[in-house]
């Protein structure tokens, strides 16, 4: 039988060729970019040959946008438009971030996703507009973008981004989205102490029960992992998603303007109070005291000095926060500190002798200092993307992580039943079946929210989940079974059905934190640099790329098992629809190539069940098959 | 919407290779549990077509869900149960036998007593002896499931154990509480 030619010319991926895949660290205080190269994961540098991407953006009045250190640049003359630690602002209401007469920005509270809930996402005003904190982000990941593919030579298959493994829905759902409109594809969302753990187990070919403890710029995580012959197990995670090196400067902020009897500073006096507090903080890693001296814009001088124990007594409970989570997580790892192994310590904030202190004094052994604590979950990100890319690597390696927080919903009297607890490992599933409590009901209203707490208001509120089209019956008898899926990123999904009649309920998703895909649409056309030429030729190479990859993928599939698995038609249908999508592929029109895409992704829905079966018997047979393909 | 393979259908016993029987063989049960993991999981299908990555997700939640069943003795009792037909009424049947219920008071009030005096010692007394119990009672799952096929006193076991993880649940809370 003669199979079908599938190689066009300039269009599909040779089977074998390389695809070009990254791994982002989109950090508080810095991002990085990075690529496994000929085996080996490497950083990507700028032209300067800095790896370091500062996760500053600025915008200046006439429409230019600067990320970096340029953009750091012009953080002390222009706070307002100059955005430092965004992600401390993603999947976050105003109500969320605390104080803000100690930050230098004008905040817009957002309209509410839907009436009777809490107010949306946060914004920032700024010369060019109101931004949200995901089309800042965007930024900062668009520059990374064009870093690698201009390293590379080439557009990217995708990358994977990593989040600090405390992150909630909303805040995983954001970083999606900055992603989306930087341009990227996401291949998966992940954990950056599971990211740290990839690179260091995989390096060090490391057995047995490890912590990582990551503490960055605006964020804190630790994991408990079990790395035995390949395989990466996430036991447990904790952590606080608002705490992080930012917080031990503002200690030092804060105690300079007790010294000096200040309050209530303008905008530019404070960020520049905020770099000279980080400044000192740094400096005293190495050296027990330093001096911090700063021209205010009133003229007043300050001049101070500052010793390590001193900074060290104030934020010593920041210490503890973390050593709380630390014993949270050995808890529900049901391990004691001296069952752990090896403690790797990832985020610039760990240089703190204080931090590396507390953590060896806690764990009774010196903490692993052996990697960058900067680049590591880069590095571990870029290995990652390889493989999920389909590169091939020598070693075959299995990741098993879990959800940060639990899963609930509303029961009556706004408490919280549990539906999915903290630490199932991912992807997980929840069924739960729900009942009209009125004759004729047609509709009904589900609150997700995510967090420990008993109480609806103590946790928070993922979304608002409307059903509609229940077909009307009496009160009680309709049997609506929702579904609640967790994906391998931990973003959740909803789908319900009627059981009764079998009618599928439509579902409303409002989620509390989000932005709408319209939103999303907008922002995409907002972005000027963006001209819609650009991205009409950019939808179409991947629209492309992403038939050429299907035929490929179903040709490899038809060679190994059609004749096994299929009957004669069922081939002749399969290969009538590659006939139909090979007609249309190297065209121009996007909509076509997606039909086709979306009828040949239809036609071979059963034969990958079949694949699958097959697969999932040779697992427990005791031999493996090749891998699919 | 599921997959309709006949795999798919299958009960977790089956899916992991192991017998249906409260007393498993952990390891066994684990080596299965990767090696599916290694043929399903979504990592291996990131760059395949969408209907592949979907069937990978649905997969490893089934098996993640199987996992999760099968390790923890106390859902996979209520797994056997209902397996063979038998309803362990843990939300009907709330009629305890005394000397039960006598030793739930006696461990809450020990319970509030740790966290009002702020007492790690009692706490982790209660602890072990709440953790002696629940073995206890698995043993004694063992027997009535697996040995004397006793379904409604298994039934009852069931309904103990589930008070004592929701006992144990709360001294985990205390624990981080006291911590704070």
């Amino acid at each position: 039988m003669a199979l079908l030619q599938i190689s066009e010319p300039g269009l599909s991926a040779e089977p074998h060729q390389h695809r070009l895949a990254v791994g982002i660290d989109l950090g508080t205080t810095n991002s990085l970019v990075a690529t496994v190269r000929s085996g080996i994961s490497t950083v990507l540098n700028d032209e300067q040959g800095c790896a370091l991407l500062p996760s500053v953006v600025h915008y200046a009045a006439d429409g230019e946008v600067l990320v970096g250190q340029l953009a750091q640049e012009e953080q002390t003359a222009y706070p307002h438009n100059t955005i430092v630690s965004v992600k401390r602002f993603m999947g976050r209401g105003l109500k969320d971030v605390g104080d803000v007469s100690n930050l230098p920005y004008r905040f817009v509270e957002a309209p509410s996703t839907s009436s009777g809930q809490a107010p949306g996402m946060l914004q920032l005003r700024t010369a060019a507009g109101v931004k949200s904190p995901v089309e800042v982000s965007a930024e900062i990941l668009r520059v990374l973008r064009v870093r690698a593919e201009l390293a590379l030579g080439g557009e990217l298959v995708g990358a994977v981004i990593t989040v600090p493994a405390y992150f909630d829905d909303a805040q995983r759902q954001a970083t999606k989205d900055a992603a989306k409109l930087a341009g990227l594809n996401v291949l998966r969302l992940l954990n950056e102490p599971t990211a740290a753990a990839i690179a260091y187990g995989l390096d060090n070919a490391a057995e047995g029960v490890y912590a990582v403890y990551d503490l960055g710029g605006g964020t804190f995580d630790i994991s408990i992992l079990r790395l035995s012959r390949g395989v990466f197990e996430v036991l447990a995670t904790n952590g606080d998603s608002g705490l992080g090196g930012d917080d031990f400067d503002h200690r030092i902020y804060c105690r300079l303007l007790e010294k000096n009897g200040l309050s209530a500073l303008p905008a530019p006096d404070i960020r520049s109070l905020l770099t000279h507090a980080r400044t000192a903080k740094e400096q005293l890693t190495d050296h027990l005291e330093t001096r911090v001296t700063a021209v205010l814009s009133s003229g007043e001088v300050i001049d101070n000095v500052l010793t390590r124990a001193e900074f060290h007594e104030m934020s010593q409970n920041l210490v503890q926060r973390t050593l709380q989570a630390l014993r949270k997580a050995l808890r529900d790892a049901k391990l004691t500190a001296s069952e752990v192994k090896g403690v790797v310590m990832v985020g610039g904030a760990t240089r703190m002798p204080h931090i590396q202190q507390a953590v060896g004094d806690f764990f009774g052994q010196s903490p692993l200092n052996n990697l960058d604590p900067d680049k590591v979950v880069a590095l571990g990100a870029a290995i990652q993307a390889n493989v999920l890319a389909g590169n091939r690597s020598g070693e075959d390696w299995l990741l098993l992580d879990v959800i940060p927080l639990s899963l609930g919903i509303e029961t009556m009297g706004g408490l919280v039943e549990k539906i999915v607890p903290r630490n199932s490992t991912i992807p997980s599933a929840r069924a739960q079946e729900f009942t009209t409590y009125k004759d004729g009901q047609t509709a009904m209203s589900i609150h997700v929210v995510q967090g420990e707490r008993e109480l609806v208001s103590d946790c928070r509120s993922l979304a608002k989940f409307e059903l509609r089209g229940i077909p009307a019956m009496v009160a009680g008898s309709a049997r609506i079974r929702v579904t609640f899926q967790i994906d391998a990123d931990g973003l959740l999904s909803v789908s319900a059905r009627e059981m009764a009649s079998g009618t599928e309920a439509s579902i409303v998703v409002k989620p509390s934190y989000g932005l709408s895909d319209e939103e999303i649409t907008r922002m995409l056309h907002d972005s000027n640099r963006h001209a819609r030429d650009d991205m009409m030729a950019r939808a179409l190479r991947e629209q492309q790329t992403e038939a050429a990859q299907l035929l490929e993928a179903v040709d490899n599939a038809l060679q190994q098992d059609g004749e096994a698995l299929l009957d004669a038609a069922a081939q002749a249908r399969i290969r009538g629809s590659m006939d139909g999508l090979h007609a249309v592929i190297a065209g121009s029109d996007h909509q076509a190539i997606k039909r086709a895409v979306e009828a040949l992704n239809q036609v071979t829905t059963e034969f990958a069940q079949k694949r699958m079966d097959k697969s999932v018997k040779s697992a427990l047979a005791g031999h493996r098959l090749s891998e699919l393909e | 919407m599921l997959p309709s393979g006949a795999d798919f259908q299958q009960d977790f016993f089956s899916l992991f290779n192991q017998p249906a029987r409260f007393q498993i063989d952990a390891t066994a049960l684990e080596r299965s549990y990767l090696a599916l993991q290694a043929q399903v999981h979504p990592d291996k299908f990131a760059h395949l077509p969408e209907a592949e990555r979907r069937l990978s997700m649905q997969w490893t939640t089934r098996v993640n869900e199987g996992y999760q069943t099968l390790r923890s003795p106390l859902n996979r009792a209520r797994y056997l149960l209902s397996l063979q037909g038998v309803d362990t009424q843990e939300e009907s049947n709330t009629s305890m036998p005394t000397d039960f219920l006598m030793q739930q008071m006696e461990w809450r009030e020990a319970l509030e007593e740790a966290l009002q005096g702020k007492d790690l010692g009692v706490l982790e007394e209660l602890e072990q002896r709440v953790q002696r119990e629940v073995r206890f009672l698995q043993q004694q799952l063992a027997v009535d499931i697996d040995d004397t096929r006793d379904f409604t006193a298994a039934s009852g076991i069931v309904r103990k154990l589930k008070f004592l993880e929701k006992l144990a649940e709360e001294i985990g809370s205390a624990f981080d509480e006291l911590d704070s």
